[in-house]
């Protein structure tokens, strides 16, 4: 894909522009790296732009205020983190279909996004310092939210595929009845990976107000669906019980890329949903025929 | 004197509604394989529930090795080394061979948070070893075959240390080979003194392995005999409370002219040139190992699976089979080999399941249906039929496997179905349900029916059928009828002899 997009297009294999698939891939990554956990188990989570948002948010007033900006990397972080608890919660406490709570979540953190900052966005005017959280280059030329993608990434695949909690996360999804049976704290295993996703995009949101320099209560519309078919796209099964983050990392890829390339292509917006849409289509109908084949 | 392995006394416990246990009593002794037999609703599962942790029991005491022990939750179980193998696997699909086995228990380094993998690969193949099963640890389990699952789990328990092992209909989905092999992984067992609970129906099957049987009636404890001196009639007299006659009512209908020839029906690279002739009011038995073909073939007749070469003629004319639908015009009707997944719909009830292959008798124009027909209708089947439920509306997956089947047999009824197509008819049903059903086959074919009855019990093949097709490996062996097979011939065919 990426050598038909260079010969598409001229603008497209230049360094800078390569530089910023690769910073919008950060973004939708972190959050799809988040989603995958949950889907793992089985579940879903619907309510990632909206958290995006109001995480995005509430870090931007505490910034504006004059706040340091270490305390508004911690308060977004940490109003991620209440969101998906909260999801968690009625999850697996509530034992809530994954689909409404999350839902449910969404529109509510949407609404709260939108009544805190009555519509309008919130500048961080007087900061000079918060948009290098994203800007910034390690020695000129590794954008840091690539790094931040990178280490994230590391951590949540070693946390799968080499820790005791994320062989309950697979057991979770894979055969439930058999998880609660072997002993396993399936409540908790769901509380922690919706903890897990709403944490993974608070972290984005803060990353969005440093690139824009401002909290934006409309952003990540979308963004949701964006992670969750980064995550399908790379290998996570719906159905639950099996999933990559390398895969996640790739699925993130190729949909920025894509969008990337329609837009040097001068291809509509409009447009750009209906390929990608069929793209998601075909790369899920592919590895559900490929899974078909394996087995026996 | 040494107190026994296990002791259960007077052990009682209801649900809203019903009694499942009242004042039941059961022993087991070290190396003892104790089987605990009963129709369906009688109270097995529920007292291996108790037992395992999974219920808790109103009243009664469980004593281990003489010591009273309280078992509250499953892992309480697991650390008195009770361990029990489901008939529905409790496996990790898509997890692999040595994550499954070490589940909750990983070993771990470093931090106790960090999963040791090499060294649980290498114990995964020490225990492995142990129950003879040559598999890769990093397989995922989904990759494996039902009897090397079963395995996977026994070799989980015996990892356990347990020191009893519960078995739950073991061999219902096994070949004979890997029944032997399991017998004899029983046999070990023994000799390292675990006691094992055997669940079956089987009764046949459990003259090779059982010491002692416990027969459970209604929630009722019955009797605890030993099997050396008693005989399967005893038994099946235990468990029904009354005689059962024959196991298998006399065949008194006559065959007539051929309804449903097959002539040269294949499939690529699975089964291969397969001719017979179905005669109204005949049941036709259907034999062979597992993996020969037989629900391929039945598959293929009904338009389930694509045939790629052969014809079938109803009544001398040549019909063309291509999909399901054409096979339920023809009046062809499939009795599939595991109810629950492809023959019924468990969300929906009696009556809707009756009538699901007949919705557009009962409709009229416009795509209204006549409630009232349907029900008047389906509730002559459970008369006719004999289906124990509460009502119409009960959700049919909450009836016994026998009356499932029924609801199943009143759908190909209701639809007016004359050549049906039985796929191990009594496959997980306790034996007074399994009389039922033979008795409505003969019913059946008294009235002109013709039945093709696939079944892997050879006992049920003899006393069933009029003449009996014995396939291996895709192809027809041979067929013979009822009057000059046995056992010894029907296997002989069935395992490629000439």
């Amino acid at each position: 894909m990426i050598i038909l997009f260079s010969i598409l297009s001229p603008y497209f294999f230049n360094f800078d522009n390569l530089i910023t698939v690769i910073k919008q891939t950060a973004v939708i990554g972190i959050i799809a790296i988040g989603v995958t956990f949950v889907i793992i188990t089985g579940g879903i989570d619907l309510s990632l732009g909206s958290v995006v948002a109001v995480s995005g948010v509430v870090a931007g007033y505490t910034l504006a205020s004059g706040a340091p900006n270490i305390v508004g990397v911690l308060v977004g972080t940490l109003i991620g983190l209440l969101c998906g608890v909260l999801s968690g919660f009625l999850v697996a406490y509530g034992e809530l279909p994954a689909f409404i709570a999350t839902l449910g979540m969404m529109m509510s953190a949407r609404g709260m996004s939108l009544v805190l900052t009555q519509g309008r966005p919130v500048y961080l005017a007087g900061n000079k310092t918060f948009n290098l959280i994203h800007n910034y280059n390690l020695f000129k030329v590794i954008p840091l939210p690539v790094i931040y993608l990178v280490v994230i990434a590391i951590v949540a695949h070693y946390i799968l595929k080499r820790t005791a909690i994320g062989r309950y996360v697979f057991a979770t999804g894979s055969n439930e009845d058999a998880a609660r049976l072997s002993g396993i704290n399936v409540q908790m295993v769901k509380l922690v990976v919706y903890s897990v996703s709403g944490l993974m995009s608070g972290l984005s949101g803060i990353l969005l107000v440093a690139r824009l320099n401002s909290a934006q209560p409309a952003i990540g519309s979308g963004y949701e669906l964006d992670a969750i078919a980064a995550a399908v796209i790379g290998g996570t099964s719906l159905s639950g019980g099996e999933g990559q983050i390398i895969g996640t990392i790739i699925g993130a890829l190729i949909m920025s890329t894509m969008k990337n390339g329609l837009n040097l292509m001068h291809v509509s917006q409009f447009w750009q949903q209906v390929i990608i849409g069929i793209v998601v289509i075909m790369a899920v109908y592919i590895d559900i025929k490929r899974r078909k084949t394996q087995r026996p | 004197m040494v107190p026994d392995l296990l002791v259960m006394k007077n052990i009682h416990k209801s649900f809203p509604g019903v009694k499942a246990l009242d004042a039941v009593d059961f022993s087991l002794k070290r190396g003892e394989v104790h089987a605990l037999i009963g129709e369906n609703g009688a109270g097995k599962s529920t007292l291996m529930k108790i037992l395992t942790g999974v219920y808790r029991m109103d009243a009664g005491t469980i004593q281990l090795e003489g010591e009273e022990v309280q078992i509250n939750k499953t892992i309480d179980a697991q650390h008195l080394g009770i361990s029990i193998i489901y008939q529905e696997f409790n496996l990790f699909p898509h997890l692999t061979v040595s994550e499954n086995l070490f589940i909750r228990r990983e070993p771990r380094k470093l931090t106790k948070w960090i999963i040791d993998d090499k060294t649980q690969r290498q114990m995964t193949r020490e225990m492995l070893s142990e129950v003879h099963l040559d598999l890769d640890p990093n397989r995922k389990v989904n990759t494996l075959s039902v009897a090397q699952q079963q395995m996977l789990e026994i070799a989980k328990a015996l990892s356990l240390k347990a020191k009893i092992v519960i078995m739950d209909e073991p061999t219902s989905a096994l070949t004979d080979a890997e029944i032997e092999n399991l017998f004899r992984l029983i046999h070990e067992l023994k000799q390292r003194q675990v006691g094992i609970i055997y669940i079956s129906h089987r009764l046949e099957e459990l003259r090779h392995i059982a010491d002692r049987v416990t027969v459970l009636r209604d929630g009722k404890f019955v009797g605890t005999v030993d099997y050396q001196g008693t005989t399967v009639r005893d038994l099946v007299k235990m468990m029904v409370g009354r005689e059962l006659g024959d196991f298998f009512p006399d065949r008194t209908a006559k065959v007539g002219e051929p309804l449903l020839e097959v002539q040269g029906l294949t499939r690529k690279r699975v089964i291969k040139d397969i001719s017979f002739t179905l005669h109204k009011g005949e049941i036709l038995g259907v034999a062979g190992l597992m993996g020969a073909g037989r629900t391929e073939m039945a598959r293929a007749l009904f338009g389930a699976d694509q045939k790629d070469g052969g014809e079938i003629l109803l009544e001398g004319e040549i019909i063309q089979i291509k999909s399901p639908s054409d096979a339920i015009r023809y009046g062809i009707g499939y009795l599939t080999e595991d109810r629950k997944r492809d023959g019924l719909t468990l969300g929906l009830n009696v009556k809707e399941n009756i009538t699901l292959a007949s919705i557009k008798d009962f409709t009229k124009r416009g795509g209204h249906m006549n409630d009232g027909r349907i029900a008047q209708v389906s509730r002559e089947y459970v008369n006719q039929l004999q289906i124990k439920t509460p009502s119409l509306e009960q959700l049919v997956k909450f009836l016994s496997g026998g009356n499932q089947q029924k609801v199943i047999l009143a759908r190909w009824l209701c639809k007016g179905t004359r050549i049906l197509i039985f796929d191990e008819p009594t496959r997980g049903i306790d034996v007074g349900a399994k009389r039922e059903i033979y008795t409505l086959m003969n019913r059946l074919t008294g009235e002109g029916h013709a039945i093709i009855m696939i079944s892997s019990e050879l006992p049920e093949i003899l006393g069933m059928s009029d003449r009996i097709l014995i396939m291996h490996e895709g192809a027809v062996a041979g067929i013979m009828d009822r009057a000059s097979a046995t056992e010894e011939s029907i296997m002989y065919l069935a395992t490629g002899g000439r």
